[in-house]
């Protein structure tokens, strides 16, 4: 049981290369390796929530010396998230990826997504700095092959340009951590964090601060360093577009509130630094901006894709509120939109595999022939709007109450107006599925495929009555992180 | 402290401008990849310096030795290599690819096959 924290990264990193071994069993071993993840998560997540935070010493070495693992409600919270789609994911895929990938190379395929869950469930669960990178180069290395598989040779580019923009952003990382290491001499963030206050005036922490900002906001997409992201989740295949758009963006989003507040502390980044300034415009620009782009776009993918951008403008508004509400309605909102792409991109996958197409004008009338995938659809977009009853609307919520807490009425208001734009781009999908005449031929997806599909809506649903679950568990993490 | 007695670290920055330079403003893909490598390098070089010591040996415990370098950093540097190397070959692998589909490795003239520059 007290391995329990290891065990979730460890189970997919050992199935991986299981699925090259044994090919014809691929899938089920992907299954197994999500799903045990999944029970891990749920242990864990129990364990921090009812003991505290689960401190893991790798082979006994003692930190600071030692790689240590740390869990806290906040980690416990997203290893809960990418899990849980993981497993949705693998269980809706199994006829997706054989029509959308060689068959000799779908066991390849299973072996990489299963690196690319052990890069991400490594990335929170670390409590060493320089393992962060580790386990997110292995989580982007995967990601790349596994966007170039998609069938569109454009993936190709699309990946290559994430390549380049990702290792950038971590490369900047890794400097970061280089210039913390050389003021303090260790590598434990818990150990970073006792060292730092006396060093925060320095140039060098500064310029680690700088440089690990500028690097994770890469990897999280934050306007204007969005560009590799529209493509990737377009050209990728159905599969992958689904775990990246509910995963990835929202752990580097993880690692930049770890480094923000528990190494940096919390008074760093907003008092000493203001990044709030850069934060907060940034935000706002993403959310307009973006959302307005995807009104125009001709593809569903694309739309989604540059909604995307806008949902993580809202996720970075509420950190740059700097205040312990904007914080709990960015980590509410990590998780709700987790779902809500999910779902939808789940969604839209089942067009794609029975018609072939995400372009908007192969889908004109899909709705009639494809009533369960389309009725997913509308209420995914409801929660993407923000429509009362759905999880998309609490979020949204906290984040309007924070930003009048801080008397920033202006801030509320870009939030409602952006909210317009997102129902606009939502109905342009729903007219052209529903009320065009069209000859699509696609008929319904099999059970499996909807059940998860559906399962994720549900939850939409329910969280957005019950909210006491999510904001419960978002509460206690934005504590913790405040004031660990 | 006078401003070359730290030379080193001039050249990191001398090739971390290098390689950015050359990943942002080459249309090539492989001078790209290679200006990666360059700006990748340059961080190489800055993990290197931080462990070294003037005068200090491995810390291996031997008889008139007393200074004794980091070796942390070092061993940091060889995990970033071999994600480097990993990196490099996954980047040149999706070039040939590119380059099958495409006919060209010039980004421009990709863009212009997609036809959406």
């Amino acid at each position: 049981m007290e391995h329990i924290a290891i065990l979730q990264v460890v189970i997919p990193l050992v199935l991986a290369p299981l699925c090259l071994v044994i090919p014809r069993y691929a899938w089920l071993i992907a299954f197994f390796g999500s799903l045990a993840a999944l029970c891990c998560a749920i242990v864990i997540l129990l364990a921090v929530l009812g003991v505290g935070d689960i401190f893991y010493v790798l082979g006994g070495w003692a930190p600071p010396w030692g790689i240590s693992l740390h869990i806290d409600p906040l980690g416990g919270y997203i290893l809960l998230l990418v899990t849980l789609v993981a497993t949705l994911v693998v269980v809706w895929a199994h006829d997706s990826v054989s029509s959308e990938i060689q068959e000799d190379q779908i066991n390849l395929f299973w072996c990489m997504f299963l690196l690319c869950l052990t890069g991400s469930l490594g990335i929170v669960a670390t409590g060493d700095a320089f393992n962060v990178f580790v386990f997110l180069e292995i989580a982007s290395l995967s990601t790349y092959s596994l966007i170039a598989l998609g069938r569109d040779r454009r993936a190709l580019m699309a990946s290559f340009q994430y390549l380049v923009m990702g290792t950038v952003g971590a490369t900047f990382i890794l400097i970061s951590i280089g210039l913390l290491y050389m003021m303090t001499g260790t590598l434990n963030m818990v150990d970073l964090a006792s060292s730092l206050p006396e060093l925060r005036d320095t140039t060098t922490v500064q310029a680690a601060f700088a440089f690990l900002t500028v690097g994770v906001s890469l990897k999280i997409a934050l306007f204007p360093l969005h560009q590799w992201l529209p493509n990737a989740y377009t050209y990728a295949p159905s599969t992958v577009t689904v775990f990246l758009a509910a995963t990835s963006t929202k752990i580097s989003l993880y690692v930049l509130l770890r480094f923000f507040y528990t190494v940096f502390g919390s008074g760093y980044a907003f008092d000493d630094l203001n990044v709030d300034y850069i934060l907060l415009p940034l935000s706002i620009l993403a959310i307009f901006v973006s959302s307005m782009i995807a009104v125009f776009q001709k593809d569903l993918k694309k739309i989604l894709a540059y909604s995307s951008v806008a949902q993580i403008g809202y996720m970075t508004l509420g950190v740059a509120l700097a205040n312990s509400q904007g914080l709990t309605a960015a980590i509410v909102h990590m998780f709700n939109h987790g779902l809500i792409k999910g779902g939808l991109f789940l969604a839209v996958g089942g067009l794609c595999f029975r018609i072939g197409s995400t372009s908007l004008s192969d889908l004109r009338g899909a709705g009639r022939t494809m009533p369960w995938t389309m009725g997913a659809i509308v209420l995914g977009g409801c929660a993407l709007i923000g429509v009362p009853l759905t999880a998309g609307f609490v979020s949204k919520w906290y984040l309007i109450v924070a930003a009048l807490e801080k008397d920033m009425w202006y801030v509320a208001l870009a939030i409602l107006a952006a909210s317009i734009i997102a129902a606009t781009y939502v109905w342009r999908i729903v007219e052209t599925l529903y009320f065009q005449e069209g000859d699509s031929a696609g008929r319904e997806v099999p059970v499996y495929m909807l059940l998860p599909t559906w399962l994720l809506i549900a939850m939409l649903v329910w969280l957005g009555i019950d909210t006491d679950l999510t904001i419960g568990i978002a509460e206690r993490a934005a504590q913790s992180l405040v004031s660990p | 402290m006078s401003w070359f007695s730290h030379y080193n670290y001039w050249i990191v920055i001398f090739l971390m401008m290098i390689g950015l330079y050359i990943v942002i403003c080459r249309d090539n893909l492989a001078r790209k990849v290679i200006g990666l490598n360059v700006f990748q390098t340059s961080v190489f070089v800055l993990f290197i310096s931080i462990g070294a010591v003037r005068g200090a040996t491995a810390p291996i415990l031997a008889e008139g030795f007393t200074e004794y370098a980091n070796p942390l950093p070092h061993v940091l540097i060889l995990t970033a290599i071999v994600v480097g190397v990993a990196t490099t070959s996954l980047a040149l692998a999706l070039i040939v690819r590119i380059n099958e589909a495409y006919g060209t490795i010039d980004e421009n003239q990709i863009q212009a096959k997609d036809g959406d520059g």
